[in-house]
């Protein structure tokens, strides 16, 4: 059920993408949901999804899964796209029924906010792709580094971050365990009305907070055991590189935002 | 209830870039009342077959007949509930499936939603606390309160409170102490015969399967590459070994014996008692040359 799901995920392959600082890939795709709403034509929308096309092309990643991975927020998009259809009221009227007025100019907004959304989607979800978990923490903690001066806990952060990624496919494997494990015991998770479904969850999430809080309490142990005490005056064991490419990346963003500014009407 | 895997292949996430194949052209039957081992390397597809067993896993390939229920491959099954209260699943650390406010309710919980009334799953609770060797005082205490050992011994009362005909146990003692391993397996072994329940275990331990099973197999990366009598099997040690597995120690203690003396017992024994025998009985076919 959860194998289908791509958001959170990463794909080790070789590829450009994958080579970027992870810092590089932060700001660029940070830039980029920015760069998005730039884009109000059909040529400024063309350009933006033919870069993400490329995009995807240069991380090698398969496109039928990434399209695969969209199922869940397919609902989102088309929910977004009627409500644009019969809700804004510009340009020609197209088609009448009753109370039902579609216009020229609610089809056109309701299709580039749908190509918005996917935009989106898909740039963000090629960031946990291409990038291990751990680099999207050294590269937060890293860019962050300047709001210390704020009083920001930043190592805290970056150290909550790693840990809750790093447990997340563990606790995903349990869920799977425990859910299997009340479903030998007859439980039903799939079906029945909503009532008896919310209330069949209650033995799958009480035991998947008990063993988080068993966990959490034996990895603060061990970490304590083996000398953790807090931020102050640790040395790091991953170092990251700033290369050329990682520039040449944040260069061609300030070129997309730049030809956007010129198309967009 | 017999239970027949017929050339059963499973594959993980399959249509992904995740896919792994788990098992592949695995098939075996479990005759009624019947005690059978699977024993393999980590990672060899032994707790994917277990789900097999119970339709928690549809095969991706092959068929699997559980009684009168066949599921195959590619077709959508309704109401399996009916396929799980027959098959008893107790699965490895089965501690972290307590969730009830008391032992009796989660022991109450398998029995309840397979429809036995409530007055009827309280019987089999107080009933079976004992059988797993727990005062009865702990039912109206948290699992929570209770420790790893007894938490054990609830959430196994809790699969067997469902009584079914075919119990499936993966790893039921890993983590127990030795007297806890030893008094769990010997229960097990007891429902076994009394009940005529069919019987899987799935263990690391050569010395349970040597114990136990009737009938061995062993996975090597996803296929069945022996099945026999653990007597076979591990008359062979060479041939587990090829699988990266041992034999039971009372085994191999009569291999260096044989070795050392000289002398070749008439049989592979497979407990210390068995062993003790055969050799005084060496002794004395030594003794009357």
């Amino acid at each position: 059920m959860m194998e289908k799901m791509i958001f959170g995920r990463y794909l080790p392959l070789q590829s450009v993408v994958h080579r970027l600082d992870p810092r590089a890939k932060l700001l660029f795709i940070f830039g980029f949901v920015i760069v998005v709403f730039l884009a109000n034509n059909a040529l400024s929308y063309g350009l933006l999804a033919v870069f993400t096309l490329v995009f995807i092309y240069l991380s090698k990643i398969n496109v039928r899964f990434l399209l695969a991975g969209l199922k869940p927020v397919i609902w989102l998009i088309a929910f977004t796209f009627l409500l644009h259809i019969f809700l804004t009221r510009e340009g020609d009227l197209l088609f009448e029924a009753g109370f039902l007025k579609v216009y020229e100019g609610g089809v056109r907004q309701g299709a580039f906010i749908s190509l918005r959304f996917l935009l989106l989607i898909f740039v963000t979800s090629l960031l946990t792709l291409t990038t291990s978990p751990i680099s999207i923490t050294d590269g937060l903690e890293s860019l962050l580094k300047p709001f210390k001066k704020l009083k920001l806990p930043v190592h805290e952060l970056a150290l909550m971050m790693s840990i809750s990624l790093r447990f997340i496919p563990t606790l995903m494997d349990e869920t799977d365990k425990i859910m299997k494990a009340q479903m030998a015991r007859g439980a039903d998770f799939s079906s029945g009305p909503i009532k008896e479904r919310v209330k069949a969850v209650i033995p799958l999430l009480i035991p998947l907070f008990v063993s988080a809080f068993k966990r959490a309490e034996e990895l603060a142990v061990a970490m304590e055991a083996r000398g953790y005490k807090g931020g102050e005056g640790r040395t790091k064991y991953r170092l990251l590189h700033w290369q050329g490419r990682d520039t040449a990346a944040l260069i061609i963003l300030v070129v997309l935002a730049a030809l956007l500014w010129w198309t967009r009407s | 209830m017999d239970i027949q895997l017929q050339e059963v292949e499973y594959r993980y996430a399959a249509g992904t870039p995740f896919e792994r194949l788990a098992i592949q052209d695995v098939s075996f039957a479990i005759p009624a009342g019947a005690f059978l081992a699977v024993v393999g390397h980590t990672g060899s597809g032994k707790s994917t077959i277990i789900q097999h067993l119970n339709a928690l896993l549809q095969p991706t390939k092959g068929q699997v007949v559980i009684g009168d229920r066949v599921i195959a491959a590619g077709k959508k099954e309704k109401n399996l509930k009916s396929v799980r209260k027959k098959v008893g699943t107790v699965f490895q650390f089965p501690e972290h499936q307590l969730f009830e406010e008391t032992v009796e309710k989660d022991i109450c919980y398998g029995p309840v939603n397979f429809g036995v009334p409530e007055a009827e799953a309280k019987e089999r609770a107080r009933r079976l606390i004992g059988q797993v060797g727990l005062p009865e005082e702990v039912l109206q205490k948290s699992p929570f309160d209770l420790s790893g050992g007894q938490m054990r011994r609830v959430a196994i009362a809790g699969v067997l409170a469902m009584e079914p005909e075919v119990l499936v146990l993966d790893e039921p003692t890993a983590g127990l102490d030795p007297r806890g391993r030893k008094e769990i397996m010997e229960m097990f072994y007891t429902l076994h015969r009394e009940r005529g329940l069919s019987t899987i275990l799935v263990t690391h331990s050569m010395e349970d399967a040597a114990l136990y099973a009737d009938e061995m197999i062993i996975m090597h990366q996803g296929k069945v590459c022996k099945q026999g009598k653990p007597r076979e099997l591990f008359s062979h040690p060479e041939e587990l070994a090829a699988f990266g597995l041992s034999v039971p120690e009372v085994v191999r203690f009569q291999q260096s014996f044989e070795a050392l003396s000289g002398i070749t017992l008439e049989k592979t024994c497979l407990t210390i008692e068995e062993l003790a025998e055969e050799l005084a009985r060496a002794k004395e076919r030594g003794g009357a040359k």
